[in-house]
C-alpha cells in the first residue's frame, strides 16, 4: 500500500542509490544535455568570479585573513562555541546541540510538533541536505517546502541537488518549464497556462507559487552562513529574498548550523562578506544579507532556535591536516573551476557536497567504510585549480593525496593487492643502482624479442587494462647506461 | 552525557595537538580591520555600483529630497505606500502629493495587508560604495523587517554622510546596532536569481524594484 506523500518524492534510494564515482560517472557522462548545461554554466560563473576577484586590490591578503580567522576558530572551537551559545541564549535564542544528523532532525521535528504545524518553509541549507531533514519531516507528517528557486526545481523535479550554490545547474530552461508545468499545481499554485521557457517567466511563476506558502507559514527552517561568537548574531546571505521571507514572516524560526560556522567577532565578517559573494556568484555583493541577534519584539519570529550540529565534523577536526576542510564557507568556486566536476556533474559524487570540496569532506565526515567514500579522493586529476580559487585557501590537493593514502592503507591492510606488489618491486628496483642495472639486462632481452614492433593489446591480467587503449613502444635494446659507457667511456 | 558535553569533549580530544595558548596568540591574523578604500569619489562609486545591479539612483540636493520622493513614486507608478515611523514630515507630505495612499504600521499591519501595498519608503543606516550595498538597521525611518520585504517597490533615501567606501567601514558603523540586538538587512540591488542557466533575472521574492535617492 502506498500512502499519499505531502511533498514530491526524491528519486528511489536518493543518495544511497548512487554507485561509487567511477561507475556513476559513466552514466552521467552519457547525459549530453547535462554536460552542455554544465559547460555553459561553469564557464560563465568562472569568468565572473575571476573579474570580481581581480577588482579587489588586496585579494590575496583577504584570502589569507579568511584562512587565519577560520583556523583560529577551528583550533579553539570549544571556546568559541561556548561563547556563541552564551551570547545567543542571552539574546533569547534556544540553543540545541546535535551529535549527528538524526539527532538534529529529531530536534527540528519535535519543535514542529510542539508548534502543531504540518508544514515548514525552508531556506536553502547544505546541512539539512546532509541530514536529509526533509524526508524525516515527511515521515512525521510535516511538509518541508524548499523556497530557493533552484531547490524548488530540484524538489518539484523529484531530483537531487548537483551543486552547492546552484543545485539545479544540471537543468536547462526547457526542463525547468516542463517540471513547473507538470508539478506546481499538485502542491500549490499552478504555473500559468502555456508558460514559456523564458527565465523571467519561470521566475515569476515561482514567485507566485511560493508567495502563498510564505504568507501562511508558521515555522521556517534555515541553515546559517555565520554565527558571530561575540554577539550571538546569525548571518544568512542570499539572492532571491526567499531567505528574508522565511527569516521574517513565520512565528518560529529554527536554524540548523554546523559547529564550524563560527566567526569570532562581528568585525571579522568584513573578510567573509567580501570573499564569499565574489567567489560564489561572482557578484560584488549578494542581493540580500540578513543578520539577527536574538528575538526583536514586534519584528520577525518571536521564537528562535539554533541547532548546532556535529555530524562528523569533530572527526574532521581530529585530523591536523584534514581539518583545513572545515574552513569551507560553501562558495562553490572549487566546483566551478574543476575540470572533473564540469564533466561529471554533481550527482556522481553521491553526496550533497560534490566537486573538490566533496572529495575531501565526505570521506572525512562520513568515514571511509563505504565504496562511495573510498572512491571520492580519487575523483580528481590533482590539477590544483581549486587551491587557487578557494577564498579560504584550503589545500585541496594535499588533502586529496592524504585521503588517497588513507583509503589505500585501509584497503590493503588485510588484502595486499597486485598493484601493491608491483609498487614494492618497483621500490626495490629503484632503490639501488645495481638492482636497476640487473633488471635492465632483462628489458634489453625483451627489446630484442619485440624488435621494432609496438606492443598492442595483450591478454595478460592487469597489463590488458593499459594496453586495451594504448600501444606501447618496445623496450630499447640498449639501456642509457650502456649508451653512456659507449659514447663517453668512464667519464 | 548530554549532547553539548559530548560534542565539546569530542572537540577537546580532536584538538589535543593544539598548544594551550589563547586563540589570538595561537593563530595571529595579519589583517587590519575596518580599513577604508582610497576611492577618489565615494558617492560616484556607490552610484555606479548600484546602477550595475539595474536599480535606479537619482542624486539630489539635501533640500530636494521631498520633490525627488514625489517624482520617484510617480515614476514607479506607486498606488499605495507604507511609511515607517520616523520619516521626516515633509517626506510624508511628498508621498501624499504624489497621489499615493499612505499606510502607517500602527497598529501593525498584517502580512496580507502589507502584501497588498505596492511601495515602501525608508531611510537607511549606512551605504557601502564598493559593493553598492545599502544597510538597514531597522531603526527610525526604516520600520520592521516585513515592511521592506513584502511591498514590491522599495524607495530608499541615502544621505551623503551615510556613505562609506567599503564593507569594513560599513560593519564598524553597524556595530552599535548589533550591540543593541537590532536586526540588520543588507540590500544590494533588487532581489535576483541566476538559478536557471545562470542567467540573471531581477526580481524574485523581495522588492523587484529598488529606487535610491542619494541626497548630497
Amino acid at each position: 500500500m502506498t500512502t499519499q506523500r505531502l511533498t514530491p518524492a526524491p528519486p528511489e534510494g536518493a543518495w544511497l542509490g548512487i554507485p561509487p564515482f567511477p561507475k556513476a560517472v559513466k552514466t552521467e557522462l552519457e547525459n549530453s544535455t547535462q554536460r552542455k548545461n554544465l559547460r555553459h554554466a561553469t564557464g560563465t560563473i568562472r569568468a565572473k568570479r575571476a573579474v570580481r576577484a581581480s577588482e579587489v586590490h588586496n585579494w590575496e591578503e583577504l584570502r589569507t585573513a579568511g584562512e587565519q580567522i577560520k583556523n583560529r576558530v577551528g583550533r579553539h572551537l570549544d571556546h568559541y562555541l561556548e561563547q556563541a551559545e552564551a551570547a545567543m541564549t542571552a539574546a533569547g535564542v534556544h540553543v540545541h546541540w546535535a551529535r549527528d544528523g538524526k539527532e538534529a532532525n529529531e530536534i527540528v521535528t519535535r519543535i514542529a510538533k510542539e508548534k502543531a504545524v504540518d508544514e515548514v518553509v525552508k531556506i536553502k541549507s547544505m546541512v539539512t541536505q546532509e541530514t536529509d531533514l526533509n524526508e524525516h519531516l515527511e515521515r512525521n507528517g510535516i511538509a518541508a517546502w524548499e523556497t530557493d528557486l533552484a531547490e524548488l526545481i530540484v524538489q518539484l523535479g523529484h531530483d537531487l541537488p548537483s551543486h552547492i550554490l546552484v543545485p539545479a545547474i544540471h537543468r536547462n530552461r526547457s526542463e525547468v518549464r516542463d517540471i513547473f508545468t507538470a508539478e506546481m499545481g499538485q502542491y500549490g499554485k499552478a504555473a500559468p497556462e502555456g508558460i514559456s521557457d523564458d527565465p523571467p517567466e519561470l521566475t515569476a511563476a515561482a514567485r507566485a507559487h511560493l508567495r502563498e506558502k510564505f504568507l501562511r507559514a508558521k515555522m521556517a527552517v534555515s541553515g546559517g552562513n555565520f554565527i558571530v561568537a561575540e554577539t550571538g548574531t546569525l548571518v544568512i546571505v542570499e539572492s532571491e529574498g526567499n531567505g528574508r521571507m522565511c527569516l521574517t514572516l513565520p512565528e518560529t524560526l529554527v536554524s540548523v548550523v554546523g559547529i564550524e560556522k563560527i566567526v569570532p567577532t562581528f568585525q571579522d565578517l568584513e573578510v567573509f562578506l567580501k570573499l564569499l559573494p565574489r567567489s560564489s556568484t561572482g557578484e560584488r555583493m549578494n542581493p540580500y544579507t540578513s543578520m539577527w541577534t536574538g528575538v526583536r519584539e514586534g519584528d520577525g519570529p518571536q521564537e528562535l532556535h539554533v541547532v548546532l550540529v556535529d555530524n562528523g565534523r569533530t572527526d574532521v577536526l581530529a585530523d591536523p591536516q584534514g581539518r583545513a576542510a572545515l574552513r569551507c564557507i560553501r562558495c562553490s568556486a572549487c566546483l566551478n573551476i574543476c575540470p572533473v566536476y564540469e564533466r561529471a556533474g554533481g550527482h556522481a559524487y553521491g553526496s550533497p557536497y560534490p566537486g573538490p570540496i566533496g572529495a575531501i569532506l565526505n570521506p572525512q565526515l562520513r568515514g571511509i567504510t563505504s565504496k562511495v567514500d573510498q572512491a571520492l579522493p580519487f575523483a580528481s586529476t590533482l590539477c590544483g585549480a581549486c587551491n587557487e580559487v578557494c577564498p579560504v585557501r584550503i589545500p585541496f590537493t594535499d588533502i586529496l593525496v592524504q585521503q588517497r593514502h588513507r583509503v589505500a592503507t585501509k584497503k590493503t591492510s588485510k588484502h595486499p593487492t597486485i598493484e601493491q606488489g608491483l609498487m614494492k618491486a618497483a621500490g626495490w628496483v629503484m632503490g639501488d643502482g645495481k638492482h636497476l642495472a640487473s633488471v635492465q639486462q632483462g628489458s634489453k632481452l625483451a627489446g630484442r624479442v619485440f624488435g621494432k614492433k609496438w606492443i598492442g593489446p595483450m591478454p595478460v591480467p592487469l597489463v590488458d587494462r593499459w594496453t586495451q587503449a594504448r600501444d606501447v613502444e618496445p623496450p630499447p635494446t640498449e639501456t642509457f647506461r650502456d649508451w653512456w659507457k659507449r659514447e663517453r667511456g668512464d667519464r | 552525557m548530554n549532547a553539548k558535553n559530548e560534542i565539546l569533549g569530542r572537540i577537546r580530544r580532536a584538538l589535543a595537538d593544539v598548544p594551550k595558548l589563547s586563540p589570538e596568540e595561537d593563530v595571529p591574523v595579519d589583517w587590519v580591520h575596518g580599513q577604508p578604500l582610497d576611492t577618489a569619489d565615494i558617492l560616484a562609486d556607490l552610484v555606479e555600483k548600484i546602477e550595475d545591479y539595474k536599480a535606479t539612483v537619482v542624486q539630489v540636493g539635501a533640500d530636494e529630497v521631498a520633490q525627488a520622493i514625489t517624482d520617484g513614486l510617480k515614476a514607479m507608478g506607486s498606488q499605495q505606500a507604507v511609511l515607517p515611523d520616523g520619516l521626516e514630515r515633509d517626506w510624508v507630505a511628498a508621498v501624499e502629493h504624489a497621489g499615493v495612499r499612505v499606510h502607517r504600521d500602527e497598529p501593525p499591519l498584517s502580512h496580507t495587508e502589507l502584501n497588498g501595498i505596492d511601495t515602501v519608503v525608508t531611510t537607511c543606516a549606512v551605504a557601502m560604495a564598493d559593493s553598492g550595498t545599502i544597510a538597514l538597521d531597522h531603526g527610525p525611518g526604516q520600520g520592521r523587517r516585513a515592511l521592506t520585504l513584502l511591498p514590491d517597490r522599495h524607495l530608499v533615501v541615502v544621505r551623503a554622510d551615510q556613505v562609506v567606501s567599503d564593507v569594513p567601514e560599513g560593519l564598524s558603523r553597524l556595530a552599535e546596532a548589533v550591540a543593541d540586538r537590532r536586526p540588520i538587512t543588507w540590500i544590494s540591488g533588487g532581489s535576483a536569481t541566476s538559478d536557471i542557466e545562470l542567467s540573471r533575472v531581477e526580481g524574485v521574492h523581495g522588492p523587484r524594484t529598488l529606487y535610491v535617492i542619494l541626497a548630497r
